[in-house]
Protein backbone atom coordinates (compact mmCIF):
# COMPACT_ATOMS: atom_id res chain seq x y z
CA UNK A 1 0.00 0.00 0.00
CA UNK A 2 2.53 2.69 0.84
CA UNK A 3 4.71 1.49 -1.88
CA UNK A 4 1.54 2.38 -3.90
CA UNK A 5 0.98 5.77 -2.40
CA UNK A 6 4.73 6.63 -3.43
CA UNK A 7 4.05 5.84 -7.09
CA UNK A 8 0.93 7.68 -7.31
CA UNK A 9 2.90 10.62 -5.87
CA UNK A 10 5.35 10.99 -8.47
CA UNK A 11 3.27 10.00 -10.98
CA UNK A 12 1.02 12.82 -9.96
CA UNK A 13 3.81 15.31 -10.56
CA UNK A 14 4.69 14.13 -13.80
CA UNK A 15 0.85 14.22 -14.82
CA UNK A 16 0.06 17.61 -13.53
CA UNK A 17 3.30 19.22 -15.11
CA UNK A 18 2.35 17.54 -18.57
CA UNK A 19 -0.25 20.55 -18.65
CA UNK A 20 -2.84 18.24 -20.46
CA UNK A 21 -4.48 17.72 -17.22
CA UNK A 22 -4.70 21.36 -16.47
CA UNK A 23 -5.85 22.14 -19.87
CA UNK A 24 -8.67 19.57 -19.34
CA UNK A 25 -9.74 21.08 -15.84
CA UNK A 26 -9.38 24.79 -17.76
CA UNK A 27 -12.01 23.62 -20.39
CA UNK A 28 -15.01 21.96 -18.01
CA UNK A 29 -14.31 24.85 -15.87
CA UNK A 30 -14.97 27.45 -18.70
CA UNK A 31 -17.75 25.30 -20.47
CA UNK A 32 -19.81 24.98 -16.92
CA UNK A 33 -18.97 28.53 -16.21
CA UNK A 34 -20.16 29.25 -19.85
CA UNK A 35 -23.10 27.91 -19.60
CA UNK A 36 -24.05 29.98 -15.90
CA UNK A 37 -22.97 33.47 -17.78
CA UNK A 38 -25.39 32.54 -21.18
CA UNK A 39 -28.16 30.26 -19.32
CA UNK A 40 -28.11 31.50 -16.00
CA UNK A 41 -30.41 28.79 -14.52
CA UNK A 42 -28.76 25.78 -12.84
CA UNK A 43 -31.37 23.18 -14.78
CA UNK A 44 -30.17 24.47 -17.72
CA UNK A 45 -26.43 24.12 -17.17
CA UNK A 46 -27.22 20.33 -15.77
CA UNK A 47 -29.24 19.18 -18.63
CA UNK A 48 -26.45 20.60 -20.90
CA UNK A 49 -23.89 18.61 -19.00
CA UNK A 50 -25.56 15.45 -19.72
CA UNK A 51 -23.63 15.52 -22.89
CA UNK A 52 -20.11 17.24 -22.12
CA UNK A 53 -20.21 14.15 -19.89
CA UNK A 54 -21.12 11.63 -22.51
CA UNK A 55 -18.94 12.95 -25.14
CA UNK A 56 -16.06 14.75 -24.10
CA UNK A 57 -15.16 12.13 -20.76
CA UNK A 58 -14.75 9.13 -22.83
CA UNK A 59 -12.79 10.64 -25.95
CA UNK A 60 -10.27 12.69 -23.43
CA UNK A 61 -9.55 9.89 -21.18
CA UNK A 62 -9.19 7.18 -23.71
CA UNK A 63 -6.66 9.01 -25.75
CA UNK A 64 -4.74 10.76 -22.95
CA UNK A 65 -4.63 7.19 -21.21
CA UNK A 66 -3.13 5.79 -24.19
CA UNK A 67 -0.79 8.90 -24.91
CA UNK A 68 0.35 9.06 -21.02
CA UNK A 69 0.35 4.83 -21.13
CA UNK A 70 3.14 4.98 -24.04
CA UNK A 71 4.92 7.99 -22.95
CA UNK A 72 5.94 6.76 -19.61
CA UNK A 73 7.21 3.57 -20.92
CA UNK A 74 10.80 5.14 -19.60
CA UNK A 75 8.90 5.40 -15.86
CA UNK A 76 7.58 2.07 -15.81
CA UNK A 77 10.96 0.56 -17.33
CA UNK A 78 12.98 2.19 -14.39
CA UNK A 79 11.07 1.77 -11.64
CA UNK A 80 10.60 -2.25 -12.76
CA UNK A 81 14.59 -1.85 -12.60
CA UNK A 82 14.00 -1.32 -8.66
CA UNK A 83 12.45 -3.27 -5.65
CA UNK A 84 9.04 -3.11 -6.80
CA UNK A 85 5.78 -5.95 -7.18
CA UNK A 86 4.62 -5.69 -10.71
CA UNK A 87 0.99 -5.90 -9.28
CA UNK A 88 1.93 -2.89 -7.05
CA UNK A 89 3.16 -0.92 -10.18
CA UNK A 90 0.17 -1.52 -12.13
CA UNK A 91 -2.38 -0.35 -9.51
CA UNK A 92 -0.02 2.93 -9.28
CA UNK A 93 0.34 3.64 -12.57
CA UNK A 94 -3.71 3.00 -13.20
CA UNK A 95 -4.45 5.21 -9.93
CA UNK A 96 -2.25 8.03 -11.13
CA UNK A 97 -3.83 8.20 -14.44
CA UNK A 98 -7.51 7.82 -13.30
CA UNK A 99 -7.31 9.89 -10.01
CA UNK A 100 -6.16 13.24 -11.66
CA UNK A 101 -8.51 12.82 -14.65
CA UNK A 102 -11.37 12.45 -12.15
CA UNK A 103 -10.03 15.40 -9.88
CA UNK A 104 -9.93 17.34 -13.15
CA UNK A 105 -13.81 16.57 -13.59
CA UNK A 106 -14.95 17.01 -10.03
CA UNK A 107 -13.09 20.33 -9.45
CA UNK A 108 -13.92 21.87 -12.95
CA UNK A 109 -17.25 20.88 -13.04
CA UNK A 110 -17.88 21.23 -9.53
CA UNK A 111 -16.39 25.40 -8.61
CA UNK A 112 -18.90 27.46 -10.69
CA UNK A 113 -21.88 25.04 -9.12
CA UNK A 114 -20.40 26.03 -5.77
CA UNK A 115 -20.06 29.84 -6.57
CA UNK A 116 -23.63 30.48 -8.71
CA UNK A 117 -25.27 27.27 -6.26
CA UNK A 118 -28.44 25.31 -7.51
CA UNK A 119 -31.91 26.69 -7.91
CA UNK A 120 -34.01 24.04 -5.91
CA UNK A 121 -32.41 21.27 -3.37
CA UNK A 122 -33.81 18.45 -5.39
CA UNK A 123 -31.21 19.02 -8.16
CA UNK A 124 -28.54 18.13 -5.76
CA UNK A 125 -29.39 14.74 -6.66
CA UNK A 126 -29.04 15.38 -10.12
CA UNK A 127 -25.56 16.76 -9.71
CA UNK A 128 -24.26 14.20 -7.69
CA UNK A 129 -25.55 11.21 -10.22
CA UNK A 130 -23.63 13.60 -12.65
CA UNK A 131 -20.30 13.80 -11.06
CA UNK A 132 -20.39 9.96 -9.94
CA UNK A 133 -21.16 8.79 -13.30
CA UNK A 134 -18.36 11.46 -14.80
CA UNK A 135 -16.50 9.41 -12.41
CA UNK A 136 -17.42 5.88 -13.63
CA UNK A 137 -17.09 6.90 -16.95
CA UNK A 138 -13.29 8.44 -16.30
CA UNK A 139 -12.42 5.06 -14.45
CA UNK A 140 -14.00 2.59 -17.35
CA UNK A 141 -12.10 4.45 -20.38
CA UNK A 142 -9.01 4.52 -18.33
CA UNK A 143 -9.11 0.54 -17.93
CA UNK A 144 -9.72 0.63 -21.61
CA UNK A 145 -7.36 2.63 -21.82
CA UNK A 146 -4.45 1.24 -19.91
CA UNK A 147 -5.49 -2.67 -21.75
CA UNK A 148 -4.96 -0.65 -25.49
CA UNK A 149 -2.21 0.79 -24.83
CA UNK A 150 -0.59 -2.56 -23.19
CA UNK A 151 -1.75 -4.67 -26.00
CA UNK A 152 0.24 -3.14 -28.83
CA UNK A 153 3.46 -1.60 -28.51
CA UNK A 154 2.90 0.32 -31.84
CA UNK A 155 1.75 4.24 -30.05
CA UNK A 156 0.00 4.69 -33.66
CA UNK A 157 -2.02 1.75 -33.40
CA UNK A 158 -2.56 1.73 -30.06
CA UNK A 159 -4.38 5.71 -30.27
CA UNK A 160 -6.31 4.56 -33.23
CA UNK A 161 -7.41 1.74 -31.65
CA UNK A 162 -8.72 3.71 -28.65
CA UNK A 163 -10.24 6.40 -31.22
CA UNK A 164 -12.54 3.44 -32.88
CA UNK A 165 -13.48 2.12 -29.61
CA UNK A 166 -14.52 5.50 -28.72
CA UNK A 167 -16.27 6.43 -31.67
CA UNK A 168 -18.02 2.78 -30.98
CA UNK A 169 -19.27 3.20 -28.31
CA UNK A 170 -20.55 6.41 -28.17
CA UNK A 171 -21.73 7.00 -31.79
CA UNK A 172 -22.15 3.67 -33.88
CA UNK A 173 -23.41 1.42 -31.50
CA UNK A 174 -26.35 3.63 -30.69
CA UNK A 175 -26.82 3.69 -34.71
CA UNK A 176 -26.61 0.21 -35.03
CA UNK A 177 -29.06 -0.44 -32.31
CA UNK A 178 -31.80 2.40 -33.84
CA UNK A 179 -31.02 0.71 -37.24
CA UNK A 180 -31.86 -2.32 -35.79
CA UNK A 181 -35.03 -1.58 -33.58
CA UNK A 182 -36.50 0.25 -36.87
CA UNK A 183 -35.35 -3.35 -39.19
CA UNK A 184 -37.17 -5.17 -36.15
CA UNK A 185 -40.11 -2.90 -36.05
CA UNK A 186 -42.97 -5.26 -35.60
CA UNK A 187 -41.44 -7.85 -32.45
CA UNK A 188 -41.54 -5.84 -29.03
CA UNK A 189 -37.70 -5.04 -28.85
CA UNK A 190 -38.26 -3.49 -25.56
CA UNK A 191 -36.30 -6.12 -23.11
CA UNK A 192 -33.74 -6.76 -25.84
CA UNK A 193 -33.29 -2.96 -25.87
CA UNK A 194 -32.69 -2.97 -22.01
CA UNK A 195 -30.09 -5.41 -22.03
CA UNK A 196 -28.58 -3.88 -25.54
CA UNK A 197 -28.15 -0.64 -23.68
CA UNK A 198 -26.44 -2.69 -20.77
CA UNK A 199 -23.64 -3.80 -22.80
CA UNK A 200 -22.41 -0.40 -23.89
CA UNK A 201 -20.82 1.91 -20.59
CA UNK A 202 -21.99 5.25 -22.37
CA UNK A 203 -25.61 4.19 -23.01
CA UNK A 204 -25.48 2.76 -19.26
CA UNK A 205 -24.56 6.34 -17.80
CA UNK A 206 -26.63 7.72 -20.49
CA UNK A 207 -29.66 6.42 -19.43
CA UNK A 208 -29.01 6.76 -15.54
CA UNK A 209 -28.79 10.64 -16.23
CA UNK A 210 -31.72 10.61 -18.06
CA UNK A 211 -34.21 9.03 -15.59
CA UNK A 212 -32.59 11.32 -12.88
CA UNK A 213 -33.97 14.67 -15.21
CA UNK A 214 -37.49 12.95 -15.46
CA UNK A 215 -37.32 13.21 -19.34
CA UNK A 216 -37.52 9.67 -19.94
CA UNK A 217 -41.13 10.84 -21.40
CA UNK A 218 -39.60 12.06 -24.69
CA UNK A 219 -38.25 8.51 -25.38
CA UNK A 220 -42.26 7.28 -25.56
CA UNK A 221 -43.10 3.82 -24.66
CA UNK A 222 -39.42 2.41 -24.63
CA UNK A 223 -38.36 5.27 -22.17
CA UNK A 224 -41.72 3.93 -20.05
CA UNK A 225 -39.85 0.19 -20.12
CA UNK A 226 -36.68 1.82 -19.32
CA UNK A 227 -37.95 4.09 -16.66
CA UNK A 228 -39.65 0.76 -15.16
CA UNK A 229 -36.55 -1.19 -14.97
CA UNK A 230 -33.67 1.43 -14.35
CA UNK A 231 -35.77 3.38 -12.07
CA UNK A 232 -36.44 0.18 -9.56
CA UNK A 233 -33.86 -0.56 -7.07
CA UNK A 234 -32.51 -3.56 -9.06
CA UNK A 235 -32.63 -1.89 -12.08
CA UNK A 236 -30.30 0.84 -10.53
CA UNK A 237 -28.30 -1.80 -8.80
CA UNK A 238 -28.12 -3.73 -11.72
CA UNK A 239 -26.82 -0.96 -13.62
CA UNK A 240 -24.15 0.03 -11.43
CA UNK A 241 -22.98 -3.70 -11.26
CA UNK A 242 -22.58 -3.18 -14.77
CA UNK A 243 -20.45 -0.06 -14.65
CA UNK A 244 -18.59 -1.74 -12.20
CA UNK A 245 -17.72 -4.41 -14.54
CA UNK A 246 -16.56 -1.98 -16.96
CA UNK A 247 -13.98 -0.90 -14.90
CA UNK A 248 -13.23 -4.37 -13.19
CA UNK A 249 -12.75 -5.89 -16.62
CA UNK A 250 -10.71 -4.31 -18.74
CA UNK A 251 -7.93 -3.74 -15.22
CA UNK A 252 -7.73 -7.52 -14.37
CA UNK A 253 -7.13 -8.21 -18.35
CA UNK A 254 -4.44 -4.89 -18.48
CA UNK A 255 -2.98 -6.16 -15.07
CA UNK A 256 -2.44 -9.81 -16.26
CA UNK A 257 -0.65 -8.64 -19.57
CA UNK A 258 1.28 -5.93 -17.55
CA UNK A 259 2.93 -8.72 -15.03
CA UNK A 260 3.92 -11.00 -17.73
CA UNK A 261 5.06 -8.67 -20.56
CA UNK A 262 8.53 -7.88 -21.59
CA UNK A 263 10.27 -4.10 -21.23
CA UNK B 1 26.79 -14.08 -6.86
CA UNK B 2 24.53 -14.69 -9.75
CA UNK B 3 23.58 -18.30 -11.13
CA UNK B 4 22.36 -18.57 -14.63
CA UNK B 5 20.66 -22.23 -15.14
CA UNK B 6 19.51 -22.72 -18.45
CA UNK B 7 17.95 -19.57 -19.62
CA UNK B 8 15.88 -19.61 -23.23
CA UNK B 9 14.43 -16.99 -24.58
CA UNK B 10 12.57 -16.46 -27.89
CA UNK B 11 10.35 -14.01 -29.26
CA UNK B 12 8.50 -15.15 -31.84
CA UNK B 13 10.44 -17.27 -34.00
CA UNK B 14 13.73 -15.61 -33.23
CA UNK B 15 15.24 -17.79 -30.54
CA UNK B 16 17.57 -15.02 -28.58
CA UNK B 17 18.77 -16.96 -25.63
CA UNK B 18 19.97 -20.52 -26.10
CA UNK B 19 20.51 -22.60 -23.11
CA UNK B 20 22.40 -19.88 -21.11
CA UNK B 21 24.40 -21.52 -18.01
CA UNK B 22 26.69 -18.90 -16.11
CA UNK B 23 28.05 -18.22 -13.24
CA UNK B 24 29.00 -14.71 -12.01
CA UNK B 25 31.84 -15.12 -9.55
CA UNK B 26 31.14 -12.82 -5.99
CA UNK B 27 33.80 -9.77 -5.80
CA UNK B 28 34.89 -9.32 -9.23
CA UNK B 29 34.17 -7.83 -12.67
CA UNK B 30 32.91 -10.21 -15.41
CA UNK B 31 32.08 -8.47 -18.87
CA UNK B 32 29.76 -9.81 -21.31
CA UNK B 33 30.58 -9.25 -24.92
CA UNK B 34 29.33 -10.50 -28.29
CA UNK B 35 27.42 -8.64 -31.54
CA UNK B 36 24.83 -6.80 -31.73
CA UNK B 37 21.92 -8.88 -31.55
CA UNK B 38 23.87 -11.92 -29.79
CA UNK B 39 21.28 -11.18 -26.36
CA UNK B 40 23.54 -9.44 -23.97
CA UNK B 41 20.55 -7.08 -22.86
CA UNK B 42 18.00 -9.30 -23.13
CA UNK B 43 20.09 -11.45 -20.90
CA UNK B 44 20.62 -8.17 -18.38
CA UNK B 45 16.77 -7.76 -18.57
CA UNK B 46 15.92 -11.25 -17.86
CA UNK B 47 18.17 -10.92 -14.67
CA UNK B 48 16.95 -7.30 -13.29
CA UNK B 49 13.23 -8.88 -13.75
CA UNK B 50 12.18 -6.18 -16.80
CA UNK B 51 11.72 -9.66 -19.43
CA UNK B 52 10.60 -13.23 -18.42
CA UNK B 53 12.47 -16.00 -19.11
CA UNK B 54 10.67 -19.40 -21.66
CA UNK B 55 12.90 -21.55 -19.08
CA UNK B 56 15.58 -21.81 -16.64
CA UNK B 57 16.07 -20.24 -13.78
CA UNK B 58 18.46 -17.60 -11.96
CA UNK B 59 19.78 -17.19 -8.75
CA UNK B 60 20.77 -13.77 -7.51
CA UNK B 61 22.83 -14.74 -3.74
CA UNK B 62 21.19 -18.11 -3.86
CA UNK B 63 17.58 -16.65 -3.72
CA UNK B 64 15.57 -17.51 -6.97
CA UNK B 65 14.85 -14.62 -8.79
CA UNK B 66 11.28 -15.63 -8.80
CA UNK B 67 10.43 -15.86 -5.66
CA UNK B 68 10.21 -12.06 -4.97
CA UNK B 69 11.35 -8.50 -6.00
CA UNK B 70 13.61 -7.99 -2.73
CA UNK B 71 17.04 -8.94 -4.61
CA UNK B 72 16.88 -5.73 -6.19
CA UNK B 73 17.90 -4.10 -3.37
CA UNK B 74 21.14 -5.66 -3.61
CA UNK B 75 21.71 -4.35 -7.84
CA UNK B 76 22.48 -1.00 -9.16
CA UNK B 77 21.84 -1.40 -12.69
CA UNK B 78 22.30 1.24 -15.21
CA UNK B 79 20.38 0.47 -18.53
CA UNK B 80 21.50 0.95 -22.18
CA UNK B 81 19.49 4.12 -22.63
CA UNK B 82 18.37 5.82 -20.06
CA UNK B 83 14.59 6.65 -20.16
CA UNK B 84 13.57 8.88 -17.56
CA UNK B 85 10.04 10.49 -16.55
CA UNK B 86 10.19 13.61 -18.72
CA UNK B 87 8.68 15.84 -16.13
CA UNK B 88 10.20 14.79 -12.94
CA UNK B 89 13.33 17.05 -12.06
CA UNK B 90 16.49 15.41 -11.50
CA UNK B 91 16.48 16.30 -7.88
CA UNK B 92 12.77 14.54 -7.46
CA UNK B 93 14.26 11.21 -9.42
CA UNK B 94 16.73 10.62 -6.82
CA UNK B 95 13.98 11.56 -4.09
CA UNK B 96 11.91 8.58 -5.47
CA UNK B 97 14.14 6.26 -5.99
CA UNK B 98 15.52 6.57 -2.69
CA UNK B 99 11.99 6.34 -1.34
CA UNK B 100 11.31 2.67 -2.97
CA UNK B 101 14.72 1.60 -2.58
CA UNK B 102 16.09 0.13 1.23
CA UNK B 103 19.18 1.80 1.59
CA UNK B 104 21.46 -0.35 4.23
CA UNK B 105 24.30 0.31 2.31
CA UNK B 106 23.87 4.22 2.89
CA UNK B 107 24.01 6.70 -0.04
CA UNK B 108 27.25 7.13 -2.12
CA UNK B 109 26.75 10.41 -4.29
CA UNK B 110 30.53 10.26 -5.21
CA UNK B 111 29.84 10.23 -9.17
CA UNK B 112 27.24 12.77 -8.36
CA UNK B 113 29.96 15.31 -7.39
CA UNK B 114 32.45 13.59 -10.03
CA UNK B 115 29.74 14.42 -12.86
CA UNK B 116 28.94 17.96 -11.15
CA UNK B 117 25.21 16.75 -11.00
CA UNK B 118 24.15 18.78 -8.42
CA UNK B 119 24.06 22.05 -10.46
CA UNK B 120 21.84 20.27 -12.61
CA UNK B 121 19.13 19.08 -9.68
CA UNK B 122 16.54 21.58 -10.81
CA UNK B 123 16.40 20.67 -14.41
CA UNK B 124 13.44 18.55 -15.38
CA UNK B 125 14.73 15.35 -17.10
CA UNK B 126 13.41 16.19 -20.27
CA UNK B 127 15.42 19.23 -20.96
CA UNK B 128 18.66 17.39 -20.02
CA UNK B 129 21.28 16.80 -22.64
CA UNK B 130 22.13 12.68 -24.06
CA UNK B 131 25.78 13.03 -22.25
CA UNK B 132 23.83 14.22 -19.30
CA UNK B 133 21.16 11.89 -19.11
CA UNK B 134 23.82 9.53 -19.15
CA UNK B 135 25.91 10.80 -16.32
CA UNK B 136 22.53 10.75 -14.07
CA UNK B 137 21.88 7.31 -14.92
CA UNK B 138 25.39 6.31 -14.06
CA UNK B 139 24.74 8.59 -10.95
CA UNK B 140 21.60 6.49 -10.02
CA UNK B 141 23.56 2.89 -10.53
CA UNK B 142 26.06 3.73 -8.36
CA UNK B 143 23.90 5.61 -5.74
CA UNK B 144 22.46 2.75 -3.03
CA UNK B 145 26.28 1.31 -2.81
CA UNK B 146 24.68 -1.67 -3.76
CA UNK B 147 26.63 -4.92 -3.70
CA UNK B 148 26.41 -5.97 -7.24
CA UNK B 149 26.36 -3.25 -10.07
CA UNK B 150 25.06 -4.29 -13.65
CA UNK B 151 25.86 -1.47 -16.02
CA UNK B 152 25.00 -1.99 -19.63
CA UNK B 153 27.74 -0.33 -22.12
CA UNK B 154 28.71 2.50 -19.30
CA UNK B 155 30.58 4.48 -21.08
CA UNK B 156 28.69 4.75 -24.45
CA UNK B 157 27.81 7.93 -24.86
CA UNK B 158 30.26 9.71 -22.35
CA UNK B 159 32.87 12.27 -23.23
CA UNK B 160 36.67 11.34 -22.33
CA UNK B 161 36.57 13.12 -18.92
CA UNK B 162 32.89 11.56 -17.62
CA UNK B 163 33.57 8.17 -19.15
CA UNK B 164 37.37 8.37 -17.06
CA UNK B 165 35.86 9.42 -14.08
CA UNK B 166 33.43 6.72 -14.46
CA UNK B 167 36.25 4.29 -15.35
CA UNK B 168 38.01 5.16 -12.21
CA UNK B 169 34.53 4.70 -9.97
CA UNK B 170 34.35 1.28 -11.42
CA UNK B 171 37.90 0.57 -10.65
CA UNK B 172 37.16 1.81 -7.27
CA UNK B 173 34.69 0.10 -6.70
CA UNK B 174 36.03 -3.45 -7.35
CA UNK B 175 38.89 -2.60 -4.83
CA UNK B 176 35.94 -2.50 -2.61
CA UNK B 177 34.77 -6.24 -3.42
CA UNK B 178 31.66 -5.40 -5.38
CA UNK B 179 30.69 -7.70 -8.15
CA UNK B 180 30.40 -6.05 -11.17
CA UNK B 181 28.77 -7.18 -14.91
CA UNK B 182 29.60 -5.13 -17.78
CA UNK B 183 28.83 -5.01 -21.54
CA UNK B 184 30.82 -2.64 -24.14
CA UNK B 185 32.37 -2.77 -27.52
CA UNK B 186 34.79 -1.31 -26.40
CA UNK B 187 37.80 -3.79 -25.78
CA UNK B 188 40.05 -1.73 -24.27
CA UNK B 189 37.88 -0.75 -21.51
CA UNK B 190 37.16 -4.36 -21.17
CA UNK B 191 40.77 -5.04 -20.94
CA UNK B 192 41.18 -2.52 -18.41
CA UNK B 193 38.09 -3.26 -15.84
CA UNK B 194 37.21 -6.85 -16.40
CA UNK B 195 38.73 -10.34 -15.05
CA UNK B 196 36.48 -12.41 -16.05
CA UNK B 197 35.23 -12.44 -19.91
CA UNK B 198 31.80 -14.00 -21.49
CA UNK B 199 31.76 -13.84 -24.64
CA UNK B 200 28.31 -14.51 -26.63
CA UNK B 201 27.14 -15.28 -30.09
CA UNK B 202 23.75 -15.53 -31.90
CA UNK B 203 22.54 -16.49 -28.35
CA UNK B 204 24.95 -19.13 -26.93
CA UNK B 205 27.87 -18.99 -24.65
CA UNK B 206 31.06 -19.24 -26.71
CA UNK B 207 33.52 -18.36 -24.15
CA UNK B 208 33.68 -17.71 -20.45
CA UNK B 209 36.64 -17.80 -18.10
CA UNK B 210 39.44 -14.83 -17.29
CA UNK B 211 40.13 -12.21 -20.08
CA UNK B 212 44.36 -13.46 -19.34
CA UNK B 213 43.64 -17.09 -20.55
CA UNK B 214 41.83 -16.20 -23.27
CA UNK B 215 44.71 -13.87 -24.66
CA UNK B 216 47.03 -16.55 -24.08
CA UNK B 217 45.35 -19.31 -25.19
CA UNK B 218 44.81 -17.45 -28.72
CA UNK B 219 48.13 -16.28 -28.65
CA UNK B 220 47.56 -12.49 -30.06
CA UNK B 221 48.62 -9.51 -28.51
CA UNK B 222 45.48 -7.77 -27.31
CA UNK B 223 41.73 -8.63 -26.73
CA UNK B 224 40.61 -6.87 -30.05
CA UNK B 225 42.64 -9.52 -32.13
CA UNK B 226 42.06 -12.07 -30.32
CA UNK B 227 38.19 -11.77 -30.11
CA UNK B 228 38.54 -11.05 -33.75
CA UNK B 229 40.22 -14.47 -34.19
CA UNK B 230 37.32 -16.26 -31.75
CA UNK B 231 34.45 -14.59 -34.16
CA UNK B 232 36.32 -15.61 -36.80
CA UNK B 233 36.79 -19.03 -36.05
CA UNK B 234 33.40 -19.22 -35.38
CA UNK B 235 31.70 -17.61 -38.44
CA UNK B 236 33.72 -20.53 -40.28
CA UNK B 237 32.39 -22.88 -38.36
CA UNK B 238 28.69 -21.72 -38.77
CA UNK B 239 30.07 -21.85 -43.01
CA UNK B 240 31.15 -24.83 -43.43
Amino acid sequence: MNTILKIIKYELRDVIRSKWILIYFAFLFMITEGMFQFSGSSSKVLLSMINIVLILIPIITISYGIIYMYSSREFTEMLLAQPINRKTLFTGLYSGLALPLSIAYIVGIGIPFIFHGVEENTQIPILSILLLSGIALTFVFTSLAVLISLSSDDKVKGLGIGIFVWLFMAVVYDGALLFGSYLLSEYPLEKPMVGMTMLNPIDLARVLLMLKFDISALMGYTGAIFKKFFGSPIGMLFSTAMLLLWIIVPYQIAKRIFVRKDF
Amino acid sequence: MIKIEGINKSFGKLHILKDINLEIENGKTTAIIGPNGSGKTTLIKIVLGLMESDSGKIFVNEINIKKGVGYKNLIGSMPQIARFPENLRVGELLEMIKDLRSRKNGVDKELFELFKLEQEINKKLGALSGGTRQRVNAALAFLFNPDILILDEPTAGLDPISSSALKDKILKEQRNGKTIVITSHILSDIEELAENIVFILEGKIIYSGTVKALIEEKGKRNLERTIASLMESNGNEHNS
